[in-house]
Formats: C-alpha cells, structure tokens, sequence
C-alpha cells in the first residue's frame, strides 16, 4: 500500500494485549496528518497512555500494522528506531526528567543525543529556556523545581529538536489552570511553526481551548472519531466526504 | 510567554557519537565506580605476579635444558678398582674417537669421593662401597636416545660395565614440574581473567539496574544502543586504567623482590630463572589486556541488557 508522503502517521487494525489479559487496545485505525492539532480524549484507563507509547515508539502492538513516516515501524529492526524517535519530541505524563541533570542539561538532551556540539546548542537551549519563561533556573535540578516548572523544562526538552510530531500525556494534569492554557498556547505556537501535536487529556475544557483541533476518543481501548478527520483508510483532511 | 526559537533544525537526525564529558555526565551512577578499580587492581596484580612467576619459571627450564641438551654420564659400574680403570681408559679412548663426541673428561676418583661424602662419611669410601669412574660427555648434535644406544654398542666390548646416561634424564621430573607449574601460572591468569570479567559483568548489569529509568529516557529521546553503551564503557575504561595502574605498580613491585630474594639464594637453578627485559615488556601489558577484557566486557554486557528494551 502506498502511503502519501504528508501522512505522517497511520495506524491499521491495531491491538494491544499484555500476556493473555484481553486487548488494551482493540481495532484502533487511524491517520494523522502534519501540521495539525489532535485531541486524545477518553476516561482515565481508557487506553491513552497505551496508545501514546505506540506512537512514540515505546512499544510494539499485538497485532496490525503502524506506519511513520511513511516507513512500516513494526517490522523496522530496533537499530533503525532512534531515528525515527529522534523526529519526535515527547511529553511524559510524569515528566521524565533527569534527575541528576539541571534543567539546561535535561533540555539540551535530545540535542547532545542527536551529537549537536557544544558550541552549538549553547544558544538554543538559552533561548529555550527563556521561552518557557525558567532562564533563571537553567541551572536548578528537578527535585528543586515546581510541578509547574518541570512541565515547562519538560515540554522544552520535546520541542527543542523541532520535532516533526510532538507527543504529550496529559500536559496539564500536575499544573493550574492558568498554567495549562499557557502550555496548551505554546503548543499552539509550536504547532503553527508545523510540528504535529497529539495531546492526551480527560479534560474536556481544554478541547475548546483550540478552535481547529481534531479529536480522537478512546473508550475502553476502542477509538472514535468525532470529528471525521481520522478515518482510515487514509484520505486527505478537508477532501470531502 | 515568548514565541518558541525557531532552532532551523538543530539536532542533526544523522546517528552520531554521544560521547565526552557531556555524554560521561548523563549517567552519574554509570561509573562502576566503587570497588571497581580496586578490584581490577587486585586482578591485576595477581595477574602480573603469576605471569612473572610462570615467565621465570620457563627461562628457568629452557636454561636447564639448554646446558644438559648435549650432556651425558658414562658411568663404570664394576667392584674390581683395576677393571674399572682399565675399562675407563677405554671407554675414553673409543668415545674420544666418536664424531659425535664434542669432548669428554674423567671425573678424578677424588671429585666423586667429595661429592659423596656429605652420605657416605669421611671414611675410605671405596671400603665401604664400590664407586663407579665416572665420564663427563659433551655430543655436539644432543644427548638423543639413538646416539647413546650407538654409543653403548661401541663400548659393549671393551668397557662391558659402562653405562650411558643423558644429564637431562636425571633433572626430567624437575623440568616436568616447572612445566606443570607454568601451566598453573597459565591457568590462573586464565581463572583471573574470567573472574575479572564475571566482576565487570555484574558491576555493570547493576548499574544498568540502577540507571534503567535515565536510559529508556535516552532510548524515548532517540538515544542508540552504541550510545549508551559508550557512556558504560567509557566509565570503566577510566576504572580499569586506574586499576590497572596501580595493580601493575603492585605486581610489578612485587615480582622484582621476589626475584631479588631468588638471586640471594645463588642457586644455581634458581638464579637461571630470571626475567629478561621482554618478560617485563610482556608484564606491562597485562593491564592494557586488563583494561580491553573490562571494556568489550561491559559493553557487551549493556548491549546485551539494552536488546531486551525496545
């Protein structure tokens, strides 16, 4: 099956089960396309999570197929998957922060992963941390930053590579609610620069926060599309139906 | 809040290095650290102790059986003091006419009664017992079973009570010993460098433990397996040089008094067991081996572990 070269993601018939536990995730097809703005909603247990560590390489599913990129990632040999996570930036549900590295360190990451030099990624992990407003606390281990903080050194550890997709699990779970619009506007900005944002929450409020988001339901490890725009077989968004 | 950097795509997508201090600093508690180098140190210098051992030990036998190679006894085994003579001269006489006999010399009856004084007593030993004449032989080509025999059957007629014995014969069961204590200095060195790395292998796999979350966070952020390996092997590349430093100065220290106190004995076979200067260039290598097993050992080990991650 050919793939459209702007389908950044698609999943077919996939399902999850752990061990001999029923499926996690049953059925679950579905297309994301670049350069836009995708709501995962669901209740908590309702597969979320599950689902976000399939896109972000993870895990492997039980059965169907996921393509990324355009390239089959289920058979792809795990040697030739850093590649492909390099194009992504993720959020972690509980942050995923380094612990013994500041926050400029924890930030710079991804790039020093990537081989980016010293020299190099002096300036964009600056102007990084001067974004998500913690300039001040480039130096500041983790343990010593407010939820809110780790969020933001977080999200800028996703974005700082200019990801093709950016993968966050419920962002706005730890912080307030002025805070979570703040975040859900800095993936807005990101996302006009074309970085595709897929963001899992249980908050319903949020969906509205982004006027031409598109929505993806869990229920139960099953997926609904609201929206129409996830349909698979693939076709373009906005072509008509 | 300002507008995001436009960064025009600064993380190079390519796999690339993670190395240097930047990549040593992501995983603090990676160093193996700890006992690490003082356990490689100990190895080593074990290790260099029984290498030194097992070196002198093969100079010593290669020395001995270097100057016993052409050596043989012609002994006049008969009671009549006269007919031994007599058939001493003889046997001297055909030897000295052999191609293959380099030289010879008839042992004085004094020399063999000194030599057999410390059993026999101050006593007119030949009294008490018959000695036999004794015939020091130098063969240019070697002692060999087939020349003795040849040599026996040209003496069988004129000298009926001479017997033809290779030096080497008699010190056989020491040069099998040193040999079988060179191989125990082989065996050990192999046991050290399994030991070694078995220790390698379970310092690593605990610091892997002790690491896992830091490396799924690389992994998630598009960390390689090579990467993460670099970091470990990096870190016990810097404990096993440590080590391996120091357990040479140790070994080294080490064998050197034990050869001083050898050649304090002046032994003559003791003394032949010294070591030459490319003994000493082949103990200065053991760390550098120390130092390759520690660090192919813990990179296999990780690379092992990290399959098992997705």
């Amino acid at each position: 099956m050919s793939v459209p070269e702007d389908e950044i993601v698609q999943f077919d018939n996939v399902g999850l089960r752990y061990g001999t536990d029923r499926e996690v995730l049953s059925n679950v097809s579905f297309t994301l396309y670049p350069g836009r703005f995708y709501f995962l909603t669901g209740a908590s247990g309702a597969g979320k999570t599950t689902l976000l560590k399939l896109l972000y390489l993870a895990q492997r599913p039980s059965r169907g197929a996921i393509r990324m990129f355009g390239t089959d990632v289920i058979t792809l040999p795990r040697e030739r998957l850093p590649a492909y996570r390099r194009r992504m930036g993720v959020v972690f549900q509980d942050f995923r922060l380094v612990d013994h590295l500041s926050a400029f360190d924890n930030i710079a990451l991804p790039l020093r992963v990537s081989g980016v030099r010293e020299a190099d990624l002096l300036g964009p992990v600056t102007d990084m941390l001067e974004w998500v407003g913690l300039a001040h606390r480039a130096g500041a281990r983790p343990a010593t930053l407010s939820g809110g903080e780790q969020q933001r050194v977080a999200i800028a550890r996703a974005v700082i590579g200019r990801p093709d997709m950016l993968v966050a699990d419920e962002p706005t779970g730890n912080v307030d609610p002025e805070m979570a619009l703040k975040l859900i506007r800095l993936f807005e900005a990101l996302n006009r620069l074309g970085t595709t944002v897929v963001v899992a929450t249980h908050d319903v409020h949020l969906l509205r926060k982004v006027p031409d988001s598109l929505i993806m339901r869990l229920d139960k490890g099953r997926l609904s599309d609201p929206t129409g725009a996830l349909r698979y077989p693939p076709r373009r968004v906005g072509a008509g139906e | 809040m300002k507008k995001p950097p436009v960064l025009a795509r600064a993380a190079e997508r390519g796999l690339s290095p993670f190395s240097g201090r930047r990549a040593a600093h992501l995983l603090p508690q990676a160093r193996l650290g700890g006992p690490m180098p003082w356990v490689i140190a100990i190895m080593v210098a074990i290790t260099v102790l029984a290498a030194g051992g097992g070196l002198a030990l093969d100079n010593l036998a290669d020395r001995a059986r270097g100057e016993l190679a052409g050596s043989a006894t012609v002994q006049i085994v008969e009671a009549d003091p006269q007919l031994r003579a007599r058939q001493a001269e003889a046997a001297a006489t055909i030897l000295v006419q052999d191609p293959e006999v380099a030289g010879l010399s008839i042992v004085p009856q004094e020399a063999v009664e000194q030599l057999l004084e410390p059993w026999l007593g101050t006593d007119d030993l030949e009294d008490a017992v018959p000695i036999p004449a004794l015939i020091d032989l130098r063969l240019r080509d070697g002692a060999d079973e087939a020349t003795l025999q040849r040599l026996r059957s040209l003496l069988a007629d004129r000298a009926p009570a001479a017997r033809i014995d290779a030096q080497a014969q008699w010190l056989a069961p020491v040069l099998s010993a040193l040999s079988a204590l060179g191989w125990m200095a082989v065996g050990l060195i192999a046991l050290l460098a399994f030991t070694g790395a078995a220790a390698v292998w379970l310092a690593a796999r605990n610091a892997l433990g002790t690491n896992r979350d830091t490396i799924e966070i690389v992994h998630l952020l598009g960390g390689s397996d090579d990467q993460i390996a670099r970091v470990f092997q990096r870190s016990i590349l810097t404990d096993a040089l440590a080590g391996g430093v120091l357990g040479l100065l140790i070994g080294m220290a080490a064998v050197w008094l034990m050869g001083a106190q050898f050649s304090a004995l002046d032994s003559g076979l003791v003394s032949g067991g010294g070591l030459e200067n490319t003994d000493w260039l082949v103990l200065a290598l053991v760390p550098v081996g120390a130092v390759v097993l520690a660090v192919y050992t813990a990179r296999f080990t990780v690379l092992a572990s990290l399959r098992k991650m997705l």
